[in-house]
């Protein structure tokens, strides 16, 4: 069993309780579905689909159960921090501790703000290019599963040993085997690269839907501007995290036999793990803003009721944005002390990225100047957007200057800007989203109310938390300490923590949003398809969409393509309807998943028995799977007659 | 057209005919792979753009151990890029039968291309073998490390090449040269040529410069 043995078993009492917890709770789950029947219905119908819709939603739901735990991390550092002051040592044991805020960070970047991010482009960038699925569709279950995969390992290392304890980019010699010779860093290795394949599968995939599948008419510059920036992010995941899976894999040889990449001795060189992470690491935030800046972008434009100010400014600010954001990986270690020349080349290439940002910021401004302006949930987010990621972009800035970084280097000043940007940017990008499309995806609308509670709750929340940080970080307090000596700061602390307090009953009010709106659903439904009046592809067909998206493939004359239908007056064709050609449900994703899955445990644990059977079994099955050359069917036209005739009934009856 | 234009000048079947696309058929299968294939070839190229990466910064450090002087042999290596080279010959004339519907001549051609690449394996590995039995292993120093993880990435993706391309040649057995056959070989086609060009980059920039 290599070295898995009883001790990998939580000891700590709080671990214990929560595995307790969380084996209850899973039990319960196993057995409600099998009690109600469910399993078939979830294999069949989301397992194996290969539904980009189904798939969006899946990647929805697994950040969001990865948010919980995310955060649940926040709030545990937040009340340590707040107590341990006057020689109390808190609640947390640094060994403890230092997993907490590792597994924080790497919850937060690659299992919540990615599969939100991938999760949203894959529901709707084929909706909003009039296409039917993606160009890979069986790929694009695949690496749904692989990054599941990846998360699952993350939350196996809660209860089975331990996560690493190196912060969330592990740097060396810290991460090699001499200083973490457990399986903590072994768990960060293997997650992240298993869910790595994935991330970086869908990324091809998405660009050849973008560039191959649009509808007739829809050229580049034609096409919607979430759209250009989930092209734009894409290109950066392509072009990201093939970084990523090289300096893991560079890693993975050093402590697994003995190599010298990294070490301090025999020639080795840490810093050059610095930069390469960072090559990857600093386009990764890029991947992780642009779909929301469309998002920002789609919103602004549907709730002003106005085409969106600067379409062509704003797509070259994307596309410059994507380039620079690779020429600025440096800024993040400054004092590395790569000398004045070097650091202020970095210093500059930072500080323009903030020319194409705040072209994008104005053209914003002016799609709401002389709107009409509707304050539903998603343009409140945006508003509460554009107010917080400014200040978090200017604190950036000041990070830039190279001198005045040596002094906040590292500081909780850096915690405080990229939380800054993180929260007030992708996060709120992605509640604008999800309030802007569930109607979309689910056929009503949420509950304005409580969305509003977590909006308020969310935003001060925010800020009550964030603000002290900066303060603290500007007097020097340094990041990642679990004890404190000088009480006098124990108040900025507790206010800190006053605003995790809030954010948590944003959280919940968010999920009492959700429980509330399915409950109420009948309340809420929107029998149009267009809750919104708006002004892209996905909102001319059905909500929920039908599985083939679009009964006849719409042609595009204009940038927002189905405001130009509806001002136009063109009513939807009703007869001469033909089969439609799909791609068919395959389980082949989630089995190679699960045999990485099982690949990846037994490498972090040396069963080196199992790693070969698994890996073999990745191989063995791929293979197997590319003999099956049946991987579409035709949907029968009366299936399409049956199911647009339904629709035309709901119209009718909405009165539309 | 403008869309006032539209709207002022065309009757509602116009407008249908217009704005969506009634007369449809199926799209041909397949129509983004090469396209995909493309992107994942140049994600792979930048794994190895950070494999030479790493050996352009740790190929200086010996720890005192041996450098390239003390290990390469160049005529070996010579003979092994021969054959990788040959082989990429072969492939290439296993599409010129594919094109010409040749099914047999099509296997005929993979096989012996996987015998050129079985064949640089096989010297990489006696090379391997040798600098390992001098003590000159990936752990002795920061330029084994880089040397041996290049190079062994590389022998790695031709490893998977043969797999695939003995996958191929049954599944042409098995089907014939059906479009879907026709798309992997142009696939493996592709990455089979771009090992060669990486090849060619570690030949030059690790074995030729280690020499000067």
């Amino acid at each position: 069993m290599g070295r898995l043995w009883w001790d990998a078993m939580p000891q700590e009492p709080i671990v214990l309780a929560t595995f307790v917890v969380v084996a209850l709770g899973g039990a319960a789950l196993v057995a409600a579905l099998t009690y109600f029947k469910l399993w078939g219905y979830l294999w069949k119908e989301w397992f194996t689909s290969v539904d980009h819709k189904k798939i969006g939603i899946m990647y929805m739901i697994l950040g969001l159960i990865m948010f919980l735990r995310g955060f649940a991390d926040a709030v545990m550092m937040r009340i340590q921090q707040s107590i341990a002051f006057n020689g109390n040592e808190g609640y947390l044991n640094a060994h403890h501790y230092d997993q907490i805020f590792t597994a924080h960070g790497v919850i937060m970047i690659f299992f919540v703000a990615m599969p939100f991010v991938t999760g949203l482009m894959n529901y709707i960038v084929p909706l909003q290019i009039g296409a039917r699925d993606v160009s890979f569709p069986f790929l694009n279950n695949f690496s749904f599963w692989m990054t599941t995969a990846g998360a699952v390992l993350v939350m196996a290392s809660l209860f089975i040993g331990e996560f690493a304890q190196t912060g969330w980019l592990a740097y060396p010699p810290l991460s090699n085997l001499a200083y973490s010779p457990w399986v903590g860093v072994d768990y960060y290795i293997w997650a992240l690269q298993i869910a790595g394949v994935g991330t970086l599968l869908s990324g091809v995939n998405l660009i050849a839907t973008i560039v191959k599948m649009r509808a007739p008419g829809m050229t580049m510059m034609r096409m919607p501007i979430f759209t250009w920036t989930a092209l734009c992010t894409n290109i950066l995941i392509v072009a990201a995290f093939p970084v990523l899976t090289a300096v893991m894999t560079m890693l993975t040889v050093d402590r697994y036999l003995g190599f010298n990449f990294f070490t301090n001795d025999f020639g080795g060189s840490p810093m050059m793990y610095v930069n390469l992470i960072w090559i990857w690491g600093h386009p990764e935030v890029y991947i992780l803003i642009l779909p929301l800046f469309g998002v920002f972008s789609e919103v602004t434009a549907t709730f002003s009721g106005k085409r969106l100010f600067g379409y062509s400014s704003m797509v070259y600010a994307t596309l410059v944005i994507t380039i620079l954001s690779y020429l600025v990986w440096l800024h993040h270690f400054f004092t590395m002390g790569s000398g004045a020349s070097v650091n202020s080349f970095f210093g500059i290439t930072t500080m323009v990225i903030s020319i194409p940002t705040g072209a994008k910021l104005f053209n914003w401004l002016f799609t709401m100047y002389r709107g009409r302006i509707r304050f539903d949930l998603p343009m409140m987010w945006t508003v509460a957007f554009m107010l917080t990621f400014t200040i978090g972009g200017m604190t950036g800035v000041l990070l830039a200057v190279p001198p005045a970084d040596f002094v906040l280097h590292n500081s909780l000043f850096l915690i405080a800007h990229f939380h800054n940007v993180i929260i007030g940017g992708v996060l709120f990008g992605i509640f604008a989203a999800i309030n802007f499309w569930w109607p979309k995806a689910f056929g009503f609308r949420l509950n304005e109310f409580w969305g509003k509670v977590s909006f308020w709750l969310w935003v001060p929340g925010f800020w009550f938390a964030f603000m002290p940080l900066y303060i603290l970080g500007l007097m020097g307090v340094t990041r990642r300490m679990r004890v404190f000596d000088d009480p006098s700061i124990q108040i900025f602390f507790i206010i800190a923590a006053f605003g995790a307090l809030m954010i948590a009953g944003g959280i919940g009010a968010m999920l009492v949003q959700f429980a509330v709106s399915i409950w109420k659903r009948e309340e809420l439904k929107d029998e149009t398809g267009d809750p919104w009046n708006g002004r892209t592809l996905e909102w001319s067909t059905s909500s929920p969409p039908p599985e083939y998206n679009f009964a006849f493939t719409p042609i595009v004359h204009d940038i927002d393509a189905w405001e130009d239908m509806k001002r136009c007056g063109v009513e939807r064709p009703t007869t001469g309807y033909r089969p439609i050609h799909m791609p068919k449900g395959t389980g082949t994703g989630l089995i190679l998943a699960g045999l990485s899955t099982v690949l990846g445990f037994a490498m972090i644990w040396y069963i080196w028995w199992l790693a070969a059977v698994s890996f073999l079994g990745v191989i063995g099955y791929a293979i197997f799977h590319t003999f099956n050359y049946k991987r579409d069917y035709h949907i029968p036209v009366e299936t399409v007659e049956a199911t647009e005739a339904a629709r035309t009934r709901q119209l009718a009856a909405a009165g539309a | 057209m403008t869309a006032t234009a539209i709207k002022t000048e065309l009757s509602q079947p116009q407008l249908q005919a217009a704005f969506y696309d009634l007369n449809e058929h199926d799209h041909p299968e397949g129509g983004s792979t090469m396209l995909g294939f493309w992107m994942y070839l140049m994600s792979d190229c930048l794994i190895f753009a950070m494999l030479f990466a790493a050996y352009g910064v740790l190929g200086g450090s010996f720890a005192a151990g041996p450098g390239p002087k003390d290990l390469f042999e160049l005529p070996l290596v010579a003979v092994n890029t021969a054959m990788l080279l040959f082989s990429s010959i072969t492939y290439g004339f296993a599409m010129l039968a594919m094109e010409k519907d040749k099914k047999g001549a099509t296997q005929l051609w993979l096989l012996v291309t996987a015998v050129f690449g079985a064949s640089f394996l096989a010297i990489e590995l006696y090379e391997f073998a040798n600098l390992i039995h001098e003590g000159a292993t990936p752990m002795r120093s920061g330029f084994l490390t880089a040397f041996f993880s290049l190079v062994g990435t590389h022998g790695l993706h031709v490893t998977f090449g043969l797999v695939w391309l003995f996958t191929l040649v049954v599944q042409i057995g098995k089907k014939g040269l059906i479009p879907a056959n026709k798309r992997r070989l142009m696939c493996l086609s592709l990455f089979w040529h771009f090992l060669d060009v990486i090849w060619i980059g570690v030949f030059t920039f690790v074995y030729l410069m280690g020499m000067l």
